[in-house]
């Protein structure tokens, strides 16, 4: 690479990572007269990090006041929230319980109500044990209490990011998938970012690339932070034990970790974790004997009668954690380049507040934003959640188009017009995981038995893509 | 699932599940003069699993004939129809509507379908990957028989080029054939029984011709491999033994579950120990009108049993269109450790016998000769010795002691003696 003006056509910004985090930086930018990238390492948005989160909708009762996670993760609930209404992304307002099972965690409700407060959270209560069986009928014996986060919800993990980026693109971001960025070099005025697949202009470079935003960090010619992933197992449990729960159940955090919880997910499962145990490799995203045991281990206590449900997957999160306690975001306007590292499990909640901070410092730092006219084109994305009728079950919607009357999952409901529709959609699915984010295909308890045969003939017959390319098991 | 929108729409008898079992109860209904039969499949074709098993050794039991898979499929379609019965294929019951009728998805059509009498027989699956708590990485490659069998037979695709089996099942020496058809050779079959679980015969068809090694009281303890599988690491049960083998293909085969979704909904009562609907010897669930037949009561037996079964519950479903009522009460069998499972597995009055004349049994692990006493409050009602006993393949019990059963008493418990 040799150092040259960025020339006309160079990009105003280019948003290293498609996360959460990247996505949401992209759409607000999109709001502006601005040429942006969103460069994304793997085949997909949100399929890094992003994928495997506990989908839970944080108020941040339990952040570390006066930190910025603290304030953007409040705001981000507020924003994502509203956002999902918008644009259709699955929420269940279910609340959390956080419960005692002994003296010493009941006698920790006191400062974590006022932790809360601190953190501008006022709505915790405290609740008794009678109460919470009655909510809660199913939960483990010998529980003394509990406290209600009643704005602590579930929601999609998959939607979001493709919710963002589906904005962005159809505001006009470049989308540019499977292109690792593997060098940063400052020319005048600007950055040339080498990718796998060549080097383009960038007047600013936005870092938000989540397990590697060190190492993109470390090619800007900057150190700070390391990220040292953080393994989180998941089991997910079997849609026949949603009857069991209502609310989230949390457990009393420690200094450490927010532990292990059980909950309701959007797709109408059951699901126990994280496990969080720091490892090594930022691709190591293997499932291991100790985590499942001790995950199950769990469940007799919390909720003794999941242990007769089927499981119907495992899945291994990475939390981008640093050395610091805190998000570690910043914007060098001499340099023309942002960072957004360090944003951990609740990036997801945080993502828009993230991005609306990260705009107004960029602002603050010299990129000119003018407001495109018309502001941002308004997306909605298709309903996978359970709150909501989906395909299958509107007759109306059947009736209109056959397709949605074809089943082709059929323990998730997937009609054929979904992935049809998914194939079309401006930021089609790269393979059938991607197909899976965006439909549900796969996702349920016969993990492919029935149709993973079939699902790439189906997808390519709607895609420009073969079939022979996107063939692959789903377990 | 209930819709207030959906049309509705009548039948006798609806059928869930166009396989083996749900095919024959169609054929048996029309031939005892029943009209009005739907059989409601989700596929694009009726005929089930055997439509992806193209290899021989099917209707042995029902029609006294050796067929290939497809072959049996198709005919069984085809007796159902001149039977009578209209079959519906791409027609997912979803769910329950709020009058007790099936909620049907269909291509260009959401309804509700209210019969007399339902008949669900929705098969088993085998426990995938996940549901085994298999640890290590989540890499292309990995399946069950099913999904291998349909992407050899009906894609006539190339799954991988070394596989590894776990299971040691009829189905796992079927997979071994399907591996072999679809280019692939089986570098392991592993099993954590001390043996396989199979018939000579079959053995000796899939054994012999495509060998490969069979490990026994082995686990799959972890998978390793980036996009594709790279390797499994496999554990000794005995000795703790690890060691690592190299394949691009792993197929978990066996390890049934019924698929009973629907049963749940509706309510109807599980057995414990097979997880599919409780029946009696008429294949009667709990729940009055709803009967189940087939691989959705126990895990998996072939499709020419299951289709049995389907001819059986034909009778039941008959006489309770003629007004024979449903019992009010039964007694349920339970089995005592190392006895597995019973089906059917709960005794009424005027239930006749079972399928076939006979039980099912099934032990955790492998019995030989072991003699055998189901009791009734202390009260032995029969004794006798079975000839083998063990996981994976079932053992008749001759059903002579149903007459014997107090209706009014405590369950009845199969056990050793």
């Amino acid at each position: 690479l040799s150092a040259r003006s960025p020339s006309e056509d160079a990009y105003d910004v280019a948003v290293v990572g498609a996360g959460d985090v990247g996505a949401a930086i992209a759409r607000e930018l999109a709001r502006f007269e601005l040429r942006i990238a969103l460069i994304e390492a793997g085949p997909d948005v949100g399929a890094g990090t992003s994928k495997a989160n506990t989908a839970i909708l944080h108020t941040g009762y339990d952040a570390k006041p006066g930190t910025l996670e603290a304030r953007l993760v409040a705001r981000g609930h507020d924003l994502l929230l509203s956002y999902a209404d918008e644009v259709g992304i699955p929420v269940e307002r279910t609340g959390a319980l956080l419960v005692a099972w002994n003296e010493e965690e009941l006698g920790r409700f006191g400062a974590i109500r006022e932790n809360a407060e601190r953190c501008g959270y006022e709505r915790v209560a405290q609740i008794s044990a009678e109460e919470l069986y009655r909510r809660e009928p199913h939960l483990g014996a010998g529980a003394l209490g509990a406290l209600e986060v009643p704005d602590e919800h579930i929601v999609c993990p998959f939607t979001p990011p493709l919710a963002y980026a589906t904005q962005a693109v159809l505001a006009g971001v470049d989308l540019r998938r499977s292109e690792p960025v593997t060098r940063l070099e400052r020319g005048d005025g600007g950055w040339q970012v080498g990718t796998s697949r060549g080097r383009l202009a960038a007047k600013w470079v936005v870092n938000a690339a989540g397990l590697r935003s060190d190492e993109v960090h470390a090619m800007a010619g900057r150190d700070g932070f390391t990220v040292t992933p953080r393994r989180g197992e998941l089991i997910v449990y079997d849609k026949l034990a949603r009857p069991l729960l209502s609310h989230t159940i949390l457990p009393v955090p420690t200094a450490t970790t927010k532990g292990v919880l059980v909950a309701p997910t959007v797709f109408g499962n059951v699901m126990l974790g994280p496990t969080a145990v720091d490892i090594d490799r930022k691709d190591d995203t293997s499932s291991t004997a100790e985590g499942l045991a001790y995950l199950r281990s769990l469940a007799p206590r919390l909720l003794p009668e999941l242990a007769e449900y089927e499981v119907t997957a495992v899945y291994v999160g990475l939390r981008a954690a640093t050395e610091h306690g805190d998000y570690v975001i910043g914007v060098d306007g001499g340099e023309r380049y942002a960072w957004a590292g360090g944003i951990r499990s609740t990036g997801l909640t945080a993502s828009l507040a993230i991005a609306e901070h990260v705009r107004d410092e960029l602002d603050r730092a010299g990129l000119e934003l003018r407001e495109r006219p018309g502001g941002l084109p308004s997306v909605r994305m298709p309903n996978i959640g359970e709150a909501a009728p989906r395909p299958y079950a509107e007759p109306e919607r059947i009736a209109a188009d056959p397709e949605y009357g074809r089943i082709v999952c059929y323990c998730e409901r997937v009609t054929r017009g979904e992935i049809r529709d998914a194939a079309r959609s401006p930021i089609p699915p790269a393979d059938l995981d991607g197909l899976r984010r965006r439909t549900r295909a796969l996702m349920g308890r016969c993990q492919g038995f029935f149709c993973a045969a079939h699902l790439p003939a189906i997808l390519a017959e709607h895609s420009d893509r073969s079939a022979a390319e996107s063939t692959e098991s789903p377990q | 699932v209930s819709d207030g929108a959906a049309r509705h729409e009548r039948c006798e008898v609806a059928i869930v599940g166009g396989g083996p079992a749900g095919l024959a109860a169609a054929t048996a209904l029309g031939r005892a003069g029943v009209d009005g039969v739907v059989v409601l499949d989700r596929e694009v074709e009726a005929g089930g699993i055997p439509r992806h098993a193209k290899h021989q050794g099917f209707g042995i039991r029902d029609l006294h004939r050796v067929m290939s898979g497809p072959a049996y499929a198709a005919g069984l379609a085809e007796g159902a129809s001149e039977g009578g019965a209209e079959i519906r294929a791409e027609a997912q019951v979803t769910g329950w509507g709020t009058d007790g009728g099936l909620a049907i998805t269909a291509p260009g059509d959401r309804y509700e379908l209210d019969a007399r009498a339902i008949v669900l027989a929705t098969g088993c699956r085998e426990r995938p990957r996940s549901a085994r708590l298999v640890p290590g990485s989540r890499p292309q490659g990995v399946m069950t028989t099913s999904t291998l069998q349909q992407l050899v037979y009906l894609r006539g695709q190339t799954p991988g080029r070394r596989a590894v089996i776990v299971g040691a099942e009829h189905v796992s020496f079927s997979a071994l054939l399907t591996l072999s058809h679809g280019g692939a050779r089986a570098v392991a079959m592993v099993t954590e029984q001390p043996e396989h679980q199979t018939f000579a015969a079959f053995r000796l068809g899939g054994g012999i011709r495509f060998r490969c090694p069979l490990h026994v009281r082995t686990r799959l303890s972890s998978i390793r491999g980036r996009r594709r599988v790279e390797s499994v690491e496999l554990t000794n049960l005995d000795t703790g033994e690890t060691r690592e083998v190299e394949c691009d293909l792993i197929v978990f085969t066996a390890d049934w579950i019924p698929d009973h979704e629907l049963a749940v909904l509706a309510g109807v009562e599980l057995d414990p120990l097979t997880r599919g609907p409780a029946v009696d010897a008429a294949l009667r669930t709990a729940r009055p009108g709803v009967f189940a037949a087939g691989n959705l009561l126990h895990g998996a037996e072939t499709a020419d049993i299951a289709a049995l079964s389907g001819r059986h519950v034909a009778g039941g479903v008959a006489r309770y269109l003629d007004g024979e009522p449903w019992p009010d009460s039964r007694v349920p069998i339970r089995c005592e450790a190392p006895i597995g499972w019973i089906a059917p597995n709960a005794i009424s009055a005027g239930s006749g016998v079972p399928p076939r004349e006979r039980f099912l049994l099934r032990a955790t692990e492998k019995l030989t000769r072991p003699r055998i006493e189901p009791v009734q409050d202390g009260r032995p009602l029969w004794s006798g010795r079975l000839r083998r006993l063990g996981p994976g393949r079932s053992t008749p019990l001759p059903p002579d002691w149903i007459s014997r059963v107090e209706q009014g008493g405590g369950p009845v418990t199969v056990r050793l003696l």
